[in-house]
């Protein structure tokens, strides 16, 4: 019997999802400073969710549950998906779109290893079409809000689904910079007027752009620990950075700065923790440049034409469909075969 | 600016696999680094304290006939008989195969199967040995100095030497060393880099025996006629390195490269690169860009052969992991491995099971008593290792893949580890050939660093033992279908030849039902030339050796059917000729015969004829150029089944596709523990 190798150097599927998810803390950490402790809140009910969806569909399917739970892969979906969503919202809100990740686009799938699309990215794209509503109101960041909620304000709002009876909902909520600056163009503003508001912090949303520097530090903290490969973040952030760089120099009035579609929205939790998703990401490292390109490029338009203010999600799933493709034409040369 | 020229430099020298290699690089410290590889822990400090002790003799010697790539040789002694040390027991039978000696005197008491070091475990014939303790050579031959000997008579000597590849490859040296002159090497490249952990056989020698090595590298430089010689080394050798670099300080055209550690630097193709920055094209073979790989060790028998006159009968083993004192022995072949072990001291407790070869690419060993091992030394083992549950720990259940592609940046060919395991477990192997399965070395580079620890390198060799399964397959179906249709055709002819009969009877205007088909007949022998390609692809495939640091068997191997093919091709030639000859005189004499064969099946049906044994042709009483034609194709045919059945398909596939078969059941045991408990 041929057993060999006999030895082997690699950390286990749990202990890269962990690793993963310690990566995440930082911008967890500067998302309760910034929203206050809503947060932790919708991850728990989230991780809750996403494993007990995990474990009865595992049973359903009859397969090892502990293996798979233990896996930490339903973490860390439950994790990017609960950070995607607006940091107050209903908890059913976040309920549905746990499970729609797990079960559906996860499980349904064949589970760890086999669903084609991110399934966080399916559980945001679901809930943002079916309740656009919610999905893109946006509490104001506490430095900047006219009336503050506490942690038990939040609580009884994401379970209760209502504010203290001094608080209206405006003057909790405000418009995210992505928002703003797309409506206050199409009223034919300029963007240097635009940016002016105090929404916009220095590098992207005022208070927001602390959370993008976590997921920035985050990111490389993966790369240190060769979790995830240079090519899809670097390949993301220089085609967003090149697209928007070239609208913005043809036109500054109109479109915004390279800097601030890199530190807006989720461009770097995409960077670094959803376009590094391996399972439904390409393999080839010229594969991956493609991707992440594409992905960089379609957020950039959606972000500008689209009808949504940000276009993560769909690029990216978008581009998960184009996965096979990408795979099988980037081929790299196998040794001692023609060049 | 320096560096821009140098990049072009080597741009150049990548791009085009140049016959001339530029002194500069053969003679700088410059190396070109190949794609991935990994660095498992070395543990090879244990094993180097001791220097080299020679093996007492053993009570028995168990030789197995099969210690080597290619035909079994022709065992020449009986029961019973008394031999010498050196005496040749068994001669090289075929092109490729190797001669087996008498590594000591004795009593031939057995020929017999029994346990070999294969991953099967299954037994094989050996010649068994019991020393006599006197350790009395047979009268040695006088050899003549090398230099000034023909080189054919020199190579075609070495055929009685055994001398194999003994790097692991064990393929017979002769034959690397036949492509003298014509073949126009240039390079001897000396595979020194010994990349497995654990094995320390090779730096032991390089330490020890530097001399014996040069002069060996000097007889296989003079033999192939290369004027350069590169010896490679990994850096965590420096002794060796050291060593071999004072042994060649006054010898011209040899130098010593030392190259990083770096997993699996000692495959032959990959070293070539490191060294030279020549990638050997994946359907050539290194000679072809006049390179040839030999291994120190193999350097020395070499040099025992010719200056000493002694055949290949031992070699360096090291014996290490849970034993009390890991070391390196000289040990005949034939030796039990227990014998090391008790020369190691023991093993320690723990001891679970022993490694034949590295970490990477050993196998198990398969003693029935861990305290008992009489499994052999053979041509091939260069190390055994006592095993613990904590020295190898078992896999964890292998999870799905994750496709993180580690594998991939770790593949030393460049290949798409996680795609070819897709295909091969989904039974695709279209696909998985296409992704160029059979270029990989089954290093386990990839199930090394695999997270979901999939055993990637198994599925592999399943899928590899089944596409040339179903390619023998197709070839014996084909053959089959081929005599029924003869069959179908002979019984229908016959009715018509009943039916011409009284025809004949009826009109003196004989007919002669002789209509060959020429489109036919070219279809047909065409088939056969699409044979005969399976066959090397069968041949290239099947003599990749578990432990591949050599790649040149493959190739000789393909020379082998190429030749084989030449012959067919010959026989073919000559049948086309007949026919051609036949179907002007068909022309001739088939005026008014169309009559008589209306069938389109049956005209091209004795074309068929030459499928079928001679004897029921001559039978029929037919004409006697058919019966020509059939002896001919015929002849053809048993040259290509002999093809088939010697040396092409070497036969230790055979163990090998049955281990896979045990290998896939574990596999696929282990995939069940995640599947529906219903299911199982
Ligand atoms: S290393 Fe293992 S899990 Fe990762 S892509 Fe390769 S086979 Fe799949
Ligand atoms: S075993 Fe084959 S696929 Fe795996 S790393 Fe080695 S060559 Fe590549």
């Amino acid at each position: 019997m041929n057993r060999s190798p006999y030895i082997s150097n690699a950390p286990s599927v749990s202990i890269i999802m962990f690793k993963v998810l310690l990566a995440l803390v930082p911008s967890i950490l500067a998302y309760v400073w910034v929203y206050g402790g809503g947060i932790l809140v919708t991850l728990s009910l989230a991780t809750v969710t996403a494993l007990s969806t995990e474990a009865a569909m595992l049973k359903t399917r009859k397969r090892a549950i502990k293996p798979f739970l233990f896996d930490c892969s339903a973490v860390v979906t439950a994790w990017l998906l609960a950070l995607a969503l607006p940091p107050l919202a209903p908890w059913w809100l976040i309920v549905v779109g746990t499970f729609f990740a797990i079960a559906i686009s996860k499980q349904l799938y064949g589970g760890l290893g086999y669903n084609p699309f991110n399934p966080a990215m399916v559980g945001y794209a679901v809930l943002l079409i079916s309740f656009p509503i919610i999905m893109t109101k946006w509490p104001a960041p506490l430095i900047l809000a006219q009336s503050q909620l506490g942690f038990m304000d939040q609580l009884h709002y994401i379970f209760g689904n209502a504010l203290p009876n001094s608080v209206t909902m405006d003057a909790v909520t405000s418009a995210t910079p992505l928002d703003y600056l797309k409506t206050q163009l199409t009223l034919k503003h300029e963007v240097q007027n635009i940016t002016e508001s105090p929404i916009f912090g220095t590098l992207g949303a005022k208070g927001g752009e602390y959370i993008v520097v976590a997921y920035l530090l985050g990111g490389l903290f993966l790369l240190q620990q060769r979790i995830i490969s240079w090519h899809l973040p670097t390949a993301f952030l220089l085609a967003l950075a090149f697209i928007s760089g070239v609208f913005h120099l043809v036109n500054p009035a109109q479109f915004a700065s390279p800097l601030f579609h890199l530190f807006s929205g989720a461009s770097m939790l995409c960077a670094f923790f959803i376009i590094t998703d391996p399972v439904s990401g390409p393999t080839t490292p010229k594969g991956k440049l493609y991707f992440a390109a594409g992905t960089g490029i379609l957020v950039y338009l959606i972000r500008v034409y689209g009808g949504y203010p940000d276009g993560v999600a769909f690029a990216v799933i978008f581009m998960n469909i184009c996965v096979p493709l990408i795979d099988a034409n980037t081929q790299p040369r196998v040794f001692g075969h023609p060049k | 600016m320096n560096a821009i020229i140098n990049f072009f430099k080597k741009l150049n020298n990548t791009a085009s696999a140049s016959s001339i290699i530029p002194s500069d690089i053969i003679h700088s410290s410059e190396v070109f680094k190949f794609n991935g590889g990994v660095h498992p822990p070395e543990n090879k400090t244990e094993s180097t304290q001791h220097p080299i002790e020679v093996l007492k003799l053993p009570k028995k010697l168990v030789l197995p006939l099969r210690q080597h790539v290619g035909n079994m040789p022709k065992i020449i002694i009986a029961v019973g008989e008394q031999v010498l040390k050196g005496q040749l027991l068994a001669e090289a039978e075929g092109a490729v195969s190797a001669a087996i000696h008498a590594p000591t005197s004795g009593t031939v008491s057995a020929i017999a199967e029994a346990i070999i070091p294969h991953p099967s475990g299954l037994p094989d014939i050996c010649v068994t040995l019991i020393p006599d303790g006197l350790d009395e050579w047979i009268a040695k031959p006088v050899m003549q100095d090398w230099r000034n000997a023909d080189k054919n008579t020199l190579v075609a000597s070495l055929r009685l030497s055994g001398i194999v590849g003994l790097g692991g490859a064990t393929f017979p040296t002769h034959i690397k060393l036949r492509a003298n002159g014509k073949s126009g090497v240039h390079t001897l490249v000396i595979n020194a880099a010994e990349c497995e952990p654990y094995i320390t056989c090779d730096d032991m020698l390089m330490r020890e025996r530097a001399d014996q090595i040069m002069q060996g590298i000097s007889i296989a430089q003079h033999l192939l006629g290369a004027e350069n010689c590169v010896i490679g080394i990994e850096d965590n050798k420096p002794q060796a390195t050291d060593s071999m670099r004072a042994a060649c300080v006054d010898i011209k055209g040899i130098s010593v490269k030392v190259v990083p550690t770096l997993y699996p630097s000692g495959d032959a193709r990959r070293l070539i690169y490191l060294l030279l920055g020549i990638e050997i094209p994946s359907d050539k073979r290194s000679t072809d860009v006049g390179i040839q790989v030999f291994n120190v060790a193999t350097a020395v028998a070499l040099y025992r052969f010719f200056t000493l006159g002694e055949p290949s009968i031992s070699r360096i083993v090291s014996m290490t992991g849970n034993v009390q004192s890991p070391q390196n022995f000289e040990v005949l072949f034939g030796t039990p491995v227990q014998d090391l072990i008790t020369a190691a001291g023991g093993i320690k407790s723990g001891t679970s099971h022993f490694i034949m070869g590295g970490p990477m690419m050993g196998f198990d060993l398969h003693c029935s008593d861990l305290n008992h091992c009489d499994v052999p030394i053979t041509k091939a083992s260069n190390c055994i290792i006592a095993a613990t549950p904590n020295l190898f720990a078992e896999p964890p259940p292998a999870m799905p893949c994750i496709r993180c592609a580690r594998c991939a940046d770790v593949c030393p060919v460049s290949l798409q580890p996680q795609e070819l395991y897709w295909f091969a477990k989904s039974d695709n192997f279209e696909k998985a050939r296409d992704y160029q399965l059979f270029d990989c070395i089954e290093c386990g580079a990839c199930s090394y660093v695999c997270p979901s620890n999939i055993p990637l390198v198994q599925y592999y060799r399943y899928a590899k033992s089944e596409i040339i399964a179903a390619a023998k397959a197709k070839e014996a179906a084909d053959l089959a279908r081929e005599r029924n249709e003869f069959k179908l055709m002979r019984i229908e002819r016959e009715k018509i030849e009943r039916t011409q009969k009284h025809a004949q009877r009826a009109n003196t205007g004989a007919a002669n039902i002789n209509g060959a088909n020429i489109s036919k007949a070219e279809k047909n022998t065409e088939k056969r030339r699409a044979t005969v390609e399976t066959t090397e692809m069968l041949a290239k495939t099947n003599t990749v050796p578990p432990l591949a640091n050599d790649e040149t068997n493959q190739r000789s191997a393909n020379e082998q059917v190429a030749k084989k093919q030449a012959a067919i091709a010959t026989a073919i030639e000559r049948v086309k000729a007949l026919k051609a000859q036949t179907s002007n005189d068909v022309k001739t004499n088939s005026i008014g015969l169309s009559t008589a064969i209306k069938d389109e099946n049956l005209q091209s049906g004795v074309v068929k004829t030459g499928t079928v044994k001679n004897s029921e042709i001559t039978e029929q009483e037919k004409p006697k150029k058919q019966a020509i034609i059939a002896a001919a194709i015929e002849r053809a045919k048993a040259q290509k089944a002999t093809a088939i059945a010697e040396g092409d398909a070497p036969k230790n596939t055979e163990p090998s596709s049955k281990t896979i078969q045990a290998e896939i059941k574990e596999i696929d045991a282990r995939r069940k523990e995640f599947l529906p408990k219903h299911k199982e």
